[in-house]
Formats: structure tokens, C-alpha cells, sequence
């Protein structure tokens, strides 16, 4: 995939099938000399023997192919650049991954863009709780489906175009202030 | 700028939407798997999401789906109507999306050259 907000995304999905209601995304550029996204959810976990099986491309749970590309993906470009992948999971609990590529690495992909990431996660499963954090020095965002819950009470339908446009233009620029950048 | 106070300003009509969006209507359904993904599902999902926004489309239902195993024609969108077949598009890119909408979505047309798939509703 050409940017790491595609494996989130894709990574995110897995814990949309496993029943998951709360979420939460983690972005720091730079945590220790390394870049780190992690995806956090309360589903339905893993076994001791699945955790174990879950970076093999011919472990799946899922009934229509017997592959499972998504974390043997990430798992591989992880190691291509300088870093691991870490997978933690409890039964019944959740399941939490985290992706560590070293910090400047020229091979690692680009972040790309997560604003569409998120965007599409949520109208996807306007169910969730979601809460998003990214880090790049000193700066930090930290959203919350909540804080939109609070305001709109049940009219927060991330699936309404309306609200997904405009949540992608206020992560855009939320995301861009984190970076020190001009916003346009 | 946007901002959560541009949420209060819409609330009173986004709490008029939900009633429209209750409406059995028309559904898009994404393929939203790993192979999805890769051959560009979110840009596909991110154009759908704006066209609707922009003709105000609120009785359409945009959902996803996993993979269901045509990996090598995705990205795949489903369009039904209520009481019509499920039409499967296959390899479809953003700029397909409008025409797929104005045709099909808003007036019934299949766009024949998309198509991978039909399925009769019960």
C-alpha cells in the first residue's frame, strides 16, 4: 500500500468485524527515535493460538478465502524499516497493535492522508467511538467522536455526508496546525 | 476554518436529516477489505461520500463490506435500489463514482460497462 493510513485503515477494519465499539487510533512521528501508529480496541480479542498464528498470510477468521493479508502486510513493512510490529490481545478484552518503523527511514511509506482514513472508518461503522491522537513534537490533536456527540446527540451520523465532509476538513487543518504548518 | 461551534450551527438540520435517512432507500456498498483497500476503496468511498453531499442525496445509504472474494476486480461497489437487482460494479475508480450516481443512483440507468455482477433480490 502506498501510505501507512491505508494499513490503519485496513488494520481498523479487523477491529470493526471483531465487534469493537470503542477505538482508539494513536500517531506519534516520533516517539523514542521511532514513528508509531497503534490501534486500540475493546472487540472480541484473540486466543493465545490465533495471536500466535495471526502474522501467517494463511491464518484468516473469515470464511470467504483462506488468507489474511492485513497483518502479515504490515508486519512486513514494519521489518523492512528498521522496526516491528506489536500485537497484544486478551479474549473477550480487545486487542491492541502497534507499528514501529524507525524514525527517518527511507523505505518507510508515507502517512499519507488519515483525515480520508478516519473519514471513510467512521462512515463506514458510524457506530463507534473513536478517539484520534497524533503527535509531531510538541504538538498534539486529540479528537473525539464525543466531543461531535455531545454537540449533534443523535443527529452524530458520521455517514451523513455532511458530517464526514466536514469531518475531513476539520481533521485536515487540525492535523496540519499539529504540524506547524499554514493553514489553508 | 472549520470548527466543532460550525457543528451547533447545523444541528437543527442535521437533526431534520436523520428522519430522511430513515427512509428505505437507496444503498452503495464498498468493498472495504484488504484488497479493497489497496486497489483504492477509500478514494472510491471519500468520492461517493462527497457526490452524495453535493446533490444532497440523504436517503442513500453508503455502507462496506469485507472481502467477498473478487479480489482481482476491486474496487467493488454494489448499488440497490429498493425492489430492483443488486448490481455489482467492478474496478471502479473516483472518477466513475459521478457518472454511477447521476445514472444509476439517482435515475435507475445501469452503467453496463461497470458492471461485474447481478443479483436478483428476493
Amino acid at each position: 500500500m502506498r501510505e501507512l493510513s491505508l494499513h490503519i485503515l485496513d488494520l481498523a477494519q479487523n477491529s470493526i468485524e471483531a465487534g469493537a465499539r470503542n477505538l482508539i487510533v494513536a500517531i506519534n512521528e516520533n516517539e523514542n527515535g521511532f514513528f508509531v501508529f497503534s490501534i486500540e480496541d475493546d472487540g472480541r480479542g484473540m486466543s493465545p493460538e490465533l495471536l500466535r498464528q495471526v502474522r501467517d498470510p494463511f491464518t484468516t477468521t473469515r470464511l470467504s478465502r483462506k488468507v489474511g493479508m492485513g497483518i502479515p502486510f504490515i508486519d512486513m513493512v514494519t521489518q523492512q524499516c528498521g522496526g516491528h510490529l506489536e500485537i497484544t490481545s486478551e479474549k473477550g478484552k480487545g486487542t491492541r497493535i502497534a507499528a514501529y518503523f524507525a524514525a527517518g527511514n527511507i523505505d518507510m511509506p508515507p502517512l499519507g492522508d488519515i483525515a480520508a482514513s478516519v473519514r471513510v472508518l467512521l462512515a463506514g461503522a458510524p457506530w463507534i467511538d473513536l478517539e484520534f491522537i497524533y503527535c509531531c513534537g510538541q504538538g498534539r490533536l486529540d479528537f473525539s467522536t464525543c466531543q461531535v456527540r455531545e454537540i449533534l446527540g443523535d443527529a452524530a451520523d458520521f455517514a451523513n455526508p455532511e458530517i464526514s465532509l466536514w469531518l475531513e476538513e476539520y481533521l485536515k487543518q487540525e492535523i496540519a496546525k499539529v504540524k506547524g504548518m499554514e493553514v489553508q | 476554518m472549520k470548527s466543532l461551534e460550525d457543528l451547533h450551527k447545523l444541528r437543527e438540520k442535521l437533526k431534520a436529516d436523520i428522519k430522511l435517512r430513515k427512509d428505505e432507500g437507496t444503498k452503495i456498498i464498498v468493498g472495504m477489505g484488504t484488497c479493497g483497500i489497496a486497489a483504492g476503496a477509500r478514494e472510491v468511498m471519500s468520492a461517493i461520500l462527497d457526490e452524495l453531499a453535493v446533490r444532497k442525496l440523504l436517503n442513500v445509504q453508503v455502507q462496506q463490506t469485507g472481502c467477498i472474494g473478487m479480489c482481482e476486480k476491486e474496487v467493488l461497489v454494489d448499488v440497490i435500489r429498493p425492489g430492483e437487482p443488486r448490481i455489482t460494479y467492478g474496478k471502479v475508480k473516483p472518477e466513475d463514482v459521478k457518472k454511477i450516481i447521476a445514472e444509476h443512483v439517482v435515475n435507475g440507468r445501469i452503467v453496463e460497462e461497470l458492471v461485474v455482477g447481478k443479483l436478483e433480490q428476493e
